[in-house]
C-alpha cells in the first residue's frame, strides 16, 4: 500500500524539478522499492504525485528495463553478458548460476527468493566478469566466488546485509574501484553502512534546498 | 624508447611532466569522497578561483583555448558547444551533466570519478554552470549504477552544507541548484536528446536535430549537455590555465583521457594517459600485454560503438584524428583488447546483441535491422548460415546507416562491417565448415570433426 510516508516523500522528489513531470522516473523508483514491483496503486500515486495521467505513466513503465510489473525475487542477480564480460567468461558463470539456482536467466525460483537475469554493459568492462546483486558490484566473478555468494545468500536469508568489499585500487599506474567477494566473509564493510544511513536521511527529504 | 607518448617534442620541459593526472590525482586517497577531505587536496579551490578571477565569457574562452573536447565519444570542443547558446532567449538554461555510462567497453565514470571522487564533478559542474550562465543544473546517473547515484547525491548535499551550491555561492552573487536524477535502464539515454525526453519524464525516444540542444533543449530551453569525464575535467582547466593543459596531447587533441583498457589484458583498468599515447604503449606497457602470452587479433579503440583496428594498426596514436585516419573512432575511449583465439563472429554476435536489445524501436531500420543482423550472425555463429548471408549482413547495415534519428543504429553496423572487412575469411569458415577457426568454442569444428551429429 502506498502510505502517507511515501506521498511526503513522492512530493519530496517533485520538489526537486522545475517541472513535476520530470520526477517521473525517480517517484516510479521509490514506489517500485516500497510494493517491489509497479503496481496499479503505485501507477496511480506517482501519475498524482507529477500531474500526468496513469496511461502517460504506464507507457514510460514499460520503456524503461528496471521497472517491472511483476514481482520478482527477493535477490535480483544480474549477470553481465555484454563484450567485455563475455570476454572473460561471464558465460561460464551464468551457466553455472542457472545449474546451481535451478533457474533460467529471466526466471525467479518458486521459493521467490531468486531472479537471475543476463544484464546488458554494466560498466564494469575492467573488472570483468561482473555481476550485481540487489544492485550491489561485485567483480572479477568466477564460478567459485559466485558459488560463495549463493551460499551466503541462502544462509543469510536476506540481502540486507549484503555487501561487498569496494575500494579503490592502484597499482601505480593503472586505476580501477573493485569489489570482490570476500569468501570468509561477503558482508562485512563499514562504508556501505554509513552509505545506507545517508540515503535513509536522503528519503527523508534531507535534501537541503 | 617511447616513454612519454602523445606528447609533442621537448617532454622534459612540460609543465606537469609527461603522465600529468587531471582527473585522478587524488584517486585512492582514503575518504576523498567526502567534502573535508576534498577540500583538504584542494577541492573547491578551481572553483573558488573561477568565481573571483573569471567573467563567465572569459571562462568560456578558457576553456576554447584549453582544446578541451566532448570525452562521451562525439569529441566535440566543449568551448564552442557552450559558445553555441543564444544570447538572447530569456528563457532559463540548463545544463545537463550525461552520467549515462553505458557504452560497452566503458567504465569510468563510475569508476574513476562517480564512486570514488563525486565532488570533482560537482565541482565542475558549479564551474561549467558559472561560465555558461546555468542557475539549475541536473546530473543523469544511470539507473544500474545505484552507488554512483548515491555518491554523487551525498556529495551534491555535502556541497549545499558548505554554501558551494544554493544561493550566492562563496559570495559571489551566483546561484545554483543542483538535482541528481536517476535513469531507470535505457541505453539510448546517454544519447543527448534522448536523455532530455527522459529528463522530461518520458520515453526515452531521441529527438531529431535541429533544433540542437544548445537552442532547444530541456523544456525546450537553451541547454548544454556533457559528458561527466568533459566535466571533471574543467576544474583542472582552471586550476592550471589553458596553456598547461593545452601542452599535453596532440595537435587537435588537447589533454588526457581516462582510457578504458578491458578483455584480454594482464591488467585492465582505467589510465590517465595524455591524448595520443600509442595503442601499442597502452596495451603493452601500461595493460602488461595481451593475456597469456597471446597475440592481438583486433581491437576495438572506442567503445563497442566503434570499428575494429587490426594487430598492424597498434601504432596508431590514441588521439581523434589518428583513429579516424585510421578507420575507426576513438569514441568513448573503451579499448577492449580481443585475443587470437577469440571467434569473432562469435564477439561481433555478442556485441549486436547489445544493439538489438537496446534499441529503442523509434526508428525501423534499427529496429528491425538490428533484430535480423542477430537472426543472421546467430546462424553464421552457429555453424548453419550461407554464404550469401555474409553479403546480406553488410547489406542491411548498409539500410541501417544513416537512416535513423540517432547513431544508435549507425553504431551497430561498426562491428560487422569492420570485421567482415578484416576476417572475411572467418565468417567463410563458419559457413564452410559449419563451424569455428579458434578458440575453445570450435565447437563446430569439433562437431564436424568428431561424432558428424
Amino acid at each position: 500500500m502506498i502510505g502517507e510516508e511515501v506521498q511526503v516523500r513522492l512530493r519530496e522528489i517533485v520538489s526537486r524539478y522545475p517541472s513535476a513531470r520530470s520526477a517521473m522516473l525517480p517517484c516510479l523508483h521509490l514506489v517500485q522499492e516500497e510494493q517491489g514491483y509497479i503496481t496499479p496503486e503505485g501507477i496511480i500515486a506517482v501519475a498524482e504525485a507529477i500531474g500526468a495521467k496513469p496511461d502517460e505513466v504506464e507507457s514510460v513503465v514499460t520503456f524503461y528495463s528496471m521497472y517491472t510489473e511483476e514481482p520478482k525475487g527477493r535477490c535480483v542477480i544480474k549477470v553481465c553478458t555484454s563484450i567485455a564480460c563475455y570476454l572473460r567468461g561471464c558465460d561460464d558463470v551464468l551457466a553455472h548460476l542457472e545449474q546451481r539456482l535451478g533457474i533460467r536467466k529471466g526466471e525467479t525460483s518458486s521459493d521467490g527468493r531468486f531472479t537471475l537475469e543476463a544484464a546488458e554493459c554494466l560498466a564494469a568492462c575492467g573488472m570483468a566478469p561482473a555481476m550485481q546483486v540487489n544492485g550491489r558490484f561485485f567483480e572479477n566473478v568466477t564460478t567459485e566466488s559466485a558459488d560463495t555468494l549463493v551460499d551466503y545468500l541462502v544462509s543469510a536469508g536476506d540481502t540486507a546485509a549484503l555487501t561487498s568489499a569496494w575500494q579503490p585500487v592502484s597499482d601505480g599506474r593503472g586505476m580501477a574501484t573493485v569489489s570482490r567477494l570476500d569468501a570468509a566473509n561477503p558482508a562485512v564493510e563499514a562504508v556501505e553502512a554509513a552509505d545506507t544511513a545517508d540515503t535513509t536521511a536522503q528519503q527523508n527529504g534531507a535534501h537541503e534546498r | 624508447m617511447s616513454e612519454t607518448p602523445g606528447t609533442t617534442p621537448a617532454n622534459n620541459s612540460l609543465p606537469l611532466g609527461p603522465t600529468p593526472r587531471f582527473l585522478t590525482r587524488n584517486f585512492g586517497v582514503p575518504g576523498i569522497d567526502r567534502i573535508e577531505v576534498y577540500r583538504q587536496h584542494g577541492g573547491y579551490e578551481s572553483l573558488a578561483k573561477a568565481l573571483t578571477q573569471f567573467e563567465p565569457d572569459a571562462l568560456v574562452e578558457e576553456v576554447k583555448k584549453s582544446g578541451l573536447r566532448g570525452r562521451g565519444g562525439a569529441g566535440f570542443a566543449t568551448g564552442m558547444k557552450w559558445g553555441f547558446l543564444p544570447k538572447d532567449n530569456p528563457k532559463p538554461r540548463y545544463l545537463c551533466v550525461n552520467a549515462d555510462e553505458s557504452e560497452p567497453g566503458t567504465f569510468k565514470d563510475r569508476v574513476m570519478i562517480m564512486e570514488v571522487c563525486p565532488h570533482l564533478l560537482v565541482e565542475g559542474t558549479i564551474i561549467s554552470s558559472f561560465a555558461t550562465k546555468v542557475h539549475h543544473a541536473f546530473i543523469y546517473v544511470r539507473g544500474e549504477l545505484p552507488l554512483a547515484e548515491r555518491q554523487m547525491a551525498r556529495a551534491v548535499r555535502e556541497a549545499y552544507d558548505a554554501g558551494l551550491l544554493g544561493k550566492n555561492i562563496l559570495g559571489s552573487g551566483f546561484d545554483l541548484d543542483i538535482t541528481v536524477h536517476r535513469g531507470a535502464g535505457a541505453y539510448i539515454c546517454g544519447e543527448e536528446s534522448a536523455l532530455l525526453e527522459s529528463l522530461e519524464g518520458k520515453r526515452g525516444y531521441p529527438r531529431l536535430k535541429p533544433p540542437f540542444p544548445a537552442v532547444v533543449g530541456l523544456y525546450s530551453s537553451p541547454t548544454v549537455i556533457n559528458n561527466v569525464e568533459t566535466i571533471a575535467t574543467v576544474p583542472a582547466v582552471v586550476e592550471h590555465g589553458a596553456d598547461v593543459y593545452a601542452a599535453y596531447g596532440t595537435e587537435k587533441s588537447k589533454g588526457t583521457r581516462l582510457y578504458c583498457l578491458s578483455g584480454h589484458v594482464e591488467r585492465p583498468g582505467n589510465y590517465e594517459l595524455p591524448l595520443g599515447v600509442p595503442l601499442r604503449t597502452l596495451i603493452e606497457d601500461y595493460g602488461g600485454g595481451v593475456r597469456g602470452g597471446r597475440q592481438v587479433k583486433a581491437v576495438v579503440p572506442g567503445g563497442s560503438s566503434t570499428p575494429f583496428l587490426k594487430p598492424s594498426q597498434l601504432d596508431t596514436p590514441l588521439d581523434y584524428e589518428s583513429v579516424a585516419a585510421a578507420g575507426s573512432m576513438l569514441g568513448s575511449a573503451g579499448v577492449i583488447v580481443l585475443d587470437d583465439q577469440t571467434c569473432i563472429v562469435g564477439a561481433v554476435l555478442r556485441m549486436t546483441e547489445f544493439y538489438r536489445d537496446e534499441s529503442c524501436g523509434k526508428c525501423t531500420p534499427c529496429r528491425e535491422g538490428t533484430f535480423w543482423l542477430v537472426q543472421l550472425l546467430e546462424r553464421l555463429e552457429a555453424g548453419h548460415g550461407k554464404e550469401s548471408d555474409i553479403p546480406l549482413l553488410a547489406d542491411i547495415c548498409d539500410n541501417i546507416f544513416g537512416r535513423s534519428f540517432c547513431p544508435l543504429g549507425d553504431a551497430a553496423t561498426m562491428s560487422i562491417v569492420s570485421s567482415i572487412k578484416l576476417f572475411y575469411n572467418e565468417y567463410l569458415h563458419h559457413v564452410t565448415a559449419h563451424g569455428c577457426l579458434v578458440g575453445p568454442r570450435a565447437r563446430g569444428v569439433a562437431v564436424g570433426a568428431g561424432a558428424n551429429v
